[in-house]
């Protein structure tokens, strides 16, 4: 079994939702990438999302746009995307790691050399976000040919049809955008993507994370009870932009924690 | 060569093209497919948009003997197509008003669009106020700055104006930003994309859109000269006008078709914004095309005198003309386009755009090893007012 369908199912054995936070490796520093996930898994994560830095994030919001520029200055490429996850698969070979960015870095390392050096570095999955399933073909071949989970976004205007037909691709989790609008935009309307999430769930065979949005653990708190896993994105890097750099880990730990323990709450 | 039907259902031309965007977008991207293939053979559509044609852009544009810069070449004749004629001053008109009456027809009272120098967001700012729409065009903070006078233009038309401030504050910038607008408001927004790139159906109908370009050329240049041009000149940016001016004559094969693009200050220099001749494919802004990168896939900087050139991708049929070889591309630097501009000025009293006067180097590159029954006709696909100042600031003026 994958370490994304273990997790999923060691949770569910506890009666747990899935923690997913994301942020861009590189920001604000490529060296604080290992310390951040380790000290997110501390406060409570279960699988972590690393965003490419990529040069133009079209579905971005200004916060995490303001990240992939801090780690593009940093020089940071996907090469040194994936040596970070083999540096943290040093220490923990159990916490999923996938990776989320856009086509173009990934077609310029080439699909198939993309895909092997993923499975090296111990990439579990991969979301990439102008690619939607009909161009995401050539990727999720050779994407599973070495055991790696191509992940799909579902959004609120996805109609029923396209709905079923993603849901049958689907590998890892399927990740159900909550808002019609970029990352980190606007209000959610709780009640609504309950209600979206559960009928993307009654036809999907694998978990449904919901993200985009997500800023307080009351809102994680009522999404985990209707969906697989909550996604923290644009909130996390907030937190990274606004703390000194050696104090990074330890404040994404302490808001993991927040949320931890919240959606915990809700069981 | 005798059908060409590209692109295919996917929205391919070759291996070019596509549509790769977040699935967010998807439910906007499939409803525009299915409206514009109704509409794109729709005959009341179709009427009404020939009638806009004629009588809001000033449809057909004349074709002109450059009899003057011929002699002063001694080589080939030039024929100009004056899309500098059109109302607002540039091709870009036939495509905004094309897309904002199939904005109207799907019930969406309001558009946004993307420019560079201000022309595609002039063009859309005057359609947005013909028909009554509301309209907020994305605009690169630091193309704010340069073209102060396209941007007050917009303003005068009713337009919202946003300065972009993200990336490198430019084109590219301002369609990542119209792109997010899009994603955020599908309900009532229409999303007018000033160039043959984009996710399908993007490039397909812009290119329709602007063929009225070529299409009056083949029966305009046969009533002239009697024949069809031996070569056909037009720079490419996003390359709507070139396309404009190409569609119709691509099974025309023994027309040559030769795009220019921005050569800044020399593509050894690498400041330059020549995607077709000095890039790699890849994908960006919903499709896979020729695009300006580093070697980890980042898209770089671009330069070029003209701002309407300034863009790190281009449109993915002009890719796909490139590698099949139908259509060939070369690069014209900043000081050629400047002697151009200069240059057609000064002989037939006609002040091109700095985009255009890329294609009128060419022709004055060719035109003299040309013998004189050749035919050259260039795509004059915009007036120059708007680069006035730019052209004095490089002559130590300030106006």
């Amino acid at each position: 079994m994958s370490r994304i369908a273990s997790t999923f199912a060691h949770l569910s054995g506890l009666n747990r939702k899935a923690l997913i936070p994301f942020f861009t490796v590189g920001d604000p520093l490529l060296e604080l990438a290992v310390p951040t996930m380790r000290a997110l898994v501390s406060g409570g994560a279960d699988i972590l999302e690393l965003g490419i830095p990529f040069s133009d994030p079209m579905a971005d919001g200004p916060t995490i746009q303001r990240a992939s520029e801090r780690a593009l200055q940093n020089g940071v490429t996907l090469t040194d995307v994936l040596a970070v996850v083999s540096e943290f698969r040093l220490t923990d070979d159990q916490t999923p790691v996938v990776l989320m960015g856009y086509a173009n870095p990934i077609e310029r390392l080439g699909l198939d050399a993309f895909a092997a050096q993923a499975r090296d570095a111990g990439v579990d999955g991969v979301l990439v976000v102008d690619y939607p399933p009909l161009e995401a073909r050539h990727l999720k071949a050779a994407l599973s040919l070495v055991g790696i989970d191509t992940i799909f976004l579902l959004s609120p205007t996805t109609t029923e049809q396209r709905m079923r037909e993603i849901a049958q691709l689907a590998t890892g989790y399927l990740y159900y955008v909550s808002l019609r609008g970029v990352t980190g935009a606007g209000h959610l309307e709780v009640e609504a993507v309950a209600a979206q999430v559960a009928r993307i769930r009654s036809c999907a065979r694998v978990p449904v994370g919901v993200g985009f949005g997500i800023r307080d653990g009351a809102t994680a708190r009522r999404l985990s009870e209707v969906a697989d896993a909550v996604v923290v994105g644009s909130r996390l890097v907030e937190e990274i932009e606004a703390s000194i750099p050696t104090e990074v880990p330890h404040r994404a730990e302490t808001l993991m924690r927040q949320f931890r323990l919240a959606m915990d709450g809700a069981q | 060569m005798n059908v060409y039907d590209l692109p295919d259902q996917e929205g391919y031309f070759g291996p070019y093209g596509g549509t790769f965007v977040s699935e967010t977008l998807m439910a906007a991207i499939e409803e525009l497919k299915t409206q514009y293939e109704r509409y794109r053979q729709d005959p009341e559509f179709l009427t009404e948009l020939a009638h806009e044609l004629h009588h809001y852009v000033g449809r057909p544009s004349p074709i002109y003997h450059a009899k003057r810069l011929s002699e002063h070449l001694g080589g080939a004749q030039i024929y100009l197509k004056r899309e500098d004629l059109n109302h607002t001053g540039a091709h870009k008109v036939n495509n905004t008003i094309g897309q904002a009456m199939l904005a109207r027809r799907m019930g969406k009272p309001r558009v946004i669009a993307e420019t560079g120098a201000g022309q595609h967001g002039v063009a859309t700012a005057t359609v947005a106020a013909r028909y009554g729409m509301e309209c907020v065009v994305y605009m690169g903070a630091e193309d704010v700055r340069r073209q102060a006078q396209n941007v007050y233009r917009m303003k005068l038309l009713g337009a919202r104006v946003v300065p972009v401030e993200s990336g490198s504050k430019t084109l590219k910038d301002a369609l990542n930003e119209a792109m997010r607008d899009w994603v955020t408001h599908i309900d009532d927004t229409f999303y007018i994309i000033g160039t043959v790139a984009g996710p399908h159906p993007y490039p397909t109908m812009v290119r329709d859109f602007n063929a009225v370009v070529g299409r009056e050329c083949l029966t305009q240049m046969p009533d002239l000269v009697g024949r069809q041009p031996d070569v056909i000149l037009a720079c490419v940016g996003g390359g709507s006008n070139a396309m404009g001016i190409f569609y119709p004559y691509i099974l025309q094969e023994s027309v040559r078709l030769i795009g220019v693009e921005a050569g800044g200050d020399g593509l050894s220099s690498g400041r330059h914004a020549a995607s077709l001749s000095a890039g790699v494919p890849g994908v960006l802004h919903g499709n896979r095309t020729y695009l300006l990168q580093d070697a980890h896939g980042q898209i770089i900087e671009t330069h070029s005198i003209s701002a309407g050139l300034d863009y790190p991708g281009v449109g993915p049929e002009h890719a796909w003309l490139k590698d099949s070889g139908r259509a060939s591309y070369v690069a014209i630097t900043d000081g050629e386009a400047l002697q151009a501009f200069h240059t057609l000025c000064r002989l037939e009293g006609i002040l091109p755009a700095l985009e255009s006067s890329h294609a009128v180097a060419q022709a004055m590159k060719m035109a003299p090893v040309l013998g004189k029954d050749q035919i050259i006709l260039v795509n004059l696909s915009g007036r120059g007012d708007k680069d006035m100042a730019t052209v004095a600031e490089r002559s130590g003026l300030h106006l």
